[in-house]
Order: structure tokens, then C-alpha cells, then sequence
């Protein structure tokens, strides 16, 4: 059972090894003559005005939670949805009120105003 | 033949399994460069001008073949720019979050009845685990870049990725509901019977909705506001150079031949004859591998991408958020209650 798992962990560490490998060899080869202009970050020729990690619109912070909790939900359904033959009309509408109650929430938050971009 | 087979059992379990993994990957690597090739190339024909055909090899032209390999030699001798300010560690480990999950989710892809690397139940759930770690990529090359730019197209590419990945997981329940089953094998197993069986007509929303999520998952045209030229000059890789850059290149590119693979083995059939069913052309298709109509079904989705790019102007970035949310969110969860309805209702046609 376990072992069917082996090929994954590897593959991952190749994945991984071949970006590393790309990198490196990017640094092997390639020349390395920083300087101040070139390594300051780019801003259309101007200098940097402000520090980077700034301030940011916190609609994107609210989407972040939102992906939450609809992530989970999806967690939930998939062992829900390979297992209905077996669990059969008692599993489907078991469900049917989970979504219902996560379709209200969801109608709360379109309502509110939380899903707006403008 | 039987000291070939002899041999290979053999081999130590891990050495097959890297043999296998270089099987896998190799060509993908080749796929990967020339499809940046074909990219230039039909949009080239697209827009009536030529694109690359003057790179080849041996001094022959031979339409510009040559291209990819140019392009990698010269990046290969490029410096890796490290910006003032960058969190260093951050900044070299962002693209290897991003090409290691892109590469790996192909351990549990079956290419052929039986051919594949890691045949586990939880095949889709593996792979919606890996495709949703290249976010992590993107924000942390955006975040460690220290330049507003990076950081302002890793916050919008991250919230639409998240976006979009909601979507994509519903569609997938839909697959699911539909197979009955966790395992990519077997998802293409209960679709046999003909074209008809196939889940892109039971499923069709979930179907289009999972393309077009997959299109606006890997940040291409017509949602690639991620790297909108005009505003953020190329979004979270723009500090970017060199081979550090093309790793990221690399895993883009690699997401949508998956992306597209997967929606030919999900909703097409994968490697099933479309002639399955037919009278005749069944019988005179027979001989032909499974693996080539996977081939051909999945260089069709990668045309597409290319096509949709050639075609579309892009989206309004608070266009985008209201077609994922408002849009799909409720149409894939009104057709996971329709199909689920149907299967445990034992509706015939769909799921008989």
C-alpha cells in the first residue's frame, strides 16, 4: 500500500532537483557583476519611492479567507462523492444540507457586499 | 526478450523507479520547449507574420527549429540577478516551489491501461494537492522580490489562482460523482462505451467550467492580468533573470500541458478511441496505440491555449473575480446537486 506512495516522494525530489539544478547552473555559467543599478529593484527607471511591503487592499486578505473555507468544503465532498453508491439517499441528502447551509452562508456574503471588485 | 524482462525486475526498486521518472520526464522537457516554439509559431500564423524560422541546426534553417535550444543556451549564460533588499533564500527557493509541484504531479498520470508510475487510489486528490502548491510560488517570489511590481502581480495572481482553484475542485466533485472513483485510471475506465459516454456531455458546465478555470489557473490569456504588460510590466517573476526566470518559464508551461492532459483524461476519454461504438472505424482504428489519441487529445487543449491567446482580449481583473465567484461557484455547485441527483436517482444515459 505504502510503497505505491515511493515513486511520488521521488518524483517530488527530482522536481525539485531539477530546479535546483537549472539554477545552479545558471549561477555556474553565467557571469556575476553586480552593481547598485542593476541590482536595485525595477521601477521604470526611477528610484524606488517607498518601501515594497506596503499597505495592500484588503479585499485580497478577504478572498483569502473566503478560499478557505470553500477549500474545505470541497475536502469534505470529495470522499462524499466516491462514495455514493454506497452510501446511497440517506448520504445524498446528508449532503444536500451541508451545501444548503454553506449556500445561505454563501448568498450572506454575496449580499454583503464582499465578493465586489470595482 | 526474457533476459530484457529478467534484467528489469532485477534492477533495485529505486532505479526503476528513476528510470521511470526519466521516461516521464524527458519527453515532457521536449514537449515543453517546443511548445514554446509552437506557441511563436501559430500565433505568428495567427496574426499573418512569421515568427522564429531562422534558427537550425547544422546551418540549415529547417522553419526555426533550432529556436528552443537557442533560447535555453542563452539563458543558461545569463546572471542571475539577486535585487537589493530581496530575502535571498526566499528568492531562489520560489521557483523551485513552482517547477518541483508542476513536474511531480505526472507520477500518478496514466498514460495507457496499467502505464503509469504511481497507480494509488488517490490519484485526483494528489493531483489537486500538487497543482495547488504553485501558488505558494508565485506569492513567495512576489513577496521576496522587494519590488512593488513583483509584489502588486503575486497578490493579484495569487487571489485569482485561489479564486479559480474553488471552481476547479467542484468541477472536479462532479468528476468524481460521475467515476465513483479517486483514481485517474479508473476515471477513464467508466467513460468507456463511445464519444457520447464521455463526461464532457454528461458534465458539460463542469467540463467548460474546469477549462476555463484551467486556463485562468495558469495565468494565461485572457486572465493573465497577472503579468498585464501595460500595468505591471510582467508580474511576480519581473525581477526575475536568467535561469531563475526560465524555471518559472518552465513550470508555466509544463501546468498547461497538464492542465490540458488532464482535462483530455477526465472529460475525454483519455487514452479511449473515439471510434469506440462505431461500426466500422472501430475495427479499422483498432490497431491504434491508446496513448496516440491521448496524444491527440491533448495537443488539441494545448492549441487551444494557444488559440484563446491569438483570440480573446483580456479581462478586467474585476471581471475575473466576479466571473469565478459569482458565476462559476454557482453553476458547478447547482450541477454537482444535479448529477449527484442522478446517480443515486440511477438516471440511465448518464450513469446507467
Amino acid at each position: 500500500m505504502l510503497e505505491n506512495y515511493l515513486p511520488i516522494l521521488i518524483f517530488i525530489l527530482v522536481g525539485i532537483f531539477v530546479g535546483i539544478a537549472a539554477v545552479g547552473l545558471g549561477f555556474v555559467l553565467g557571469p556575476h557583476k553586480p552593481d547598485t543599478e542593476k541590482t536595485s529593484p525595477y521601477e521604470c527607471g526611477f528610484e524606488a519611492f517607498e518601501d515594497t511591503r506596503m499597505k495592500f487592499d484588503v479585499r485580497y486578505y478577504l478572498v483569502a479567507i473566503l478560499f478557505i473555507i470553500f477549500d474545505l468544503e470541497i475536502a469534505f465532498l470529495f470522499p462524499w462523492a466516491v462514495a455514493l453508491d454506497s452510501i446511497g439517499m440517506a448520504g445524498f441528502w446528508a449532503m444536500m444540507i451541508f451545501l444548503g447551509i454553506l449556500v445561505v452562508g454563501f448568498i450572506y456574503e454575496w449580499k454583503k457586499g464582499a465578493l465586489e471588485w470595482e | 526478450m526474457d533476459t530484457l524482462v529478467a534484467f528489469w525486475n532485477d534492477l533495485p526498486v529505486v532505479v526503476r523507479i528513476l528510470i521511470g521518472i526519466v521516461a516521464i520526464m524527458a519527453p515532457l522537457m521536449v514537449l515543453v520547449a517546443y511548445y514554446t516554439y509552437a506557441e511563436r509559431r501559430i500565433i505568428g500564423a495567427m496574426q499573418v507574420r512569421i515568427g522564429p524560422n531562422r534558427v537550425g541546426f547544422f546551418g540549415l534553417r529547417m522553419a526555426g527549429l533550432g529556436q528552443p535550444i537557442a533560447d535555453a543556451v542563452k539563458l543558461m549564460f545569463k546572471e542571475i540577478v539577486l535585487p537589493t533588499g530581496a530575502n535571498k533564500l526566499l528568492f531562489l527557493i520560489a521557483p523551485l516551489i513552482s517547477i518541483g509541484p508542476a513536474l511531480a504531479a505526472w507520477a500518478v498520470f496514466p498514460f495507457s491501461p496499467g502505464l503509469v508510475l504511481a497507480d494509488i487510489n488517490a490519484g485526483l486528490l494528489y493531483i489537486l494537492a500538487l497543482t495547488s502548491m504553485g501558488v505558494y510560488g508565485v506569492i513567495i517570489a512576489g513577496w521576496a522580490s522587494n519590488s512593488k511590481y513583483a509584489f502588486l502581480g503575486a497578490l493579484r495572481s495569487a487571489a485569482q489562482i485561489v479564486s479559480y482553484e474553488i471552481a476547479m475542485g467542484f468541477a472536479l466533485v462532479g468528476v468524481l460523482v460521475a467515476a465513483g472513483s479517486l483514481n485517474l485510471g479508473q476515471i477513464v475506465e467508466s467513460q468507456s462505451g463511445s464519444a457520447l459516454h464521455w463526461f464532457w456531455l454528461p458534465l458539460l458546465p463542469l467540463f467548460m467550467i474546469y477549462w476555463i478555470s484551467g486556463v485562468a489557473e495558469t495565468n494565461r490569456a485572457p486572465f493573465d492580468v497577472a503579468e498585464g504588460e501595460s500595468e505591471i510590466v510582467a508580474g511576480f517573476h519581473v525581477e526575475y533573470s536568467g535561469m531563475a526566470f526560465a524555471v518559472f518559464f518552465l513550470a508555466e508551461y509544463a501546468n498547461m500541458i497538464l492542465i490540458s492532459a488532464l482535462t483530455a483524461l477526465m472529460f475525454f476519454g483519455g487514452w479511449l478511441s473515439p471510434f469506440q461504438g462505431v461500426p466500422v472505424l472501430d475495427e479499422a482504428t483498432a490497431w491504434v496505440p491508446g496513448f496516440f489519441w491521448l496524444l491527440l487529445k491533448t495537443f488539441f487543449f494545448m492549441f487551444a491555449f494557444l488559440w484563446f491567446r491569438a483570440t480573446f482580449p483580456r479581462y478586467r481583473y474585476d471581471q475575473i473575480m466576479r466571473l469565478g465567484w459569482k458565476v462559476f461557484i454557482p453553476i458547478t455547485i447547482v450541477w454537482i446537486v444535479v448529477v449527484a441527483g442522478m446517480k443515486v436517482g440511477h438516471v440511465p444515459w448518464w450513469f446507467d
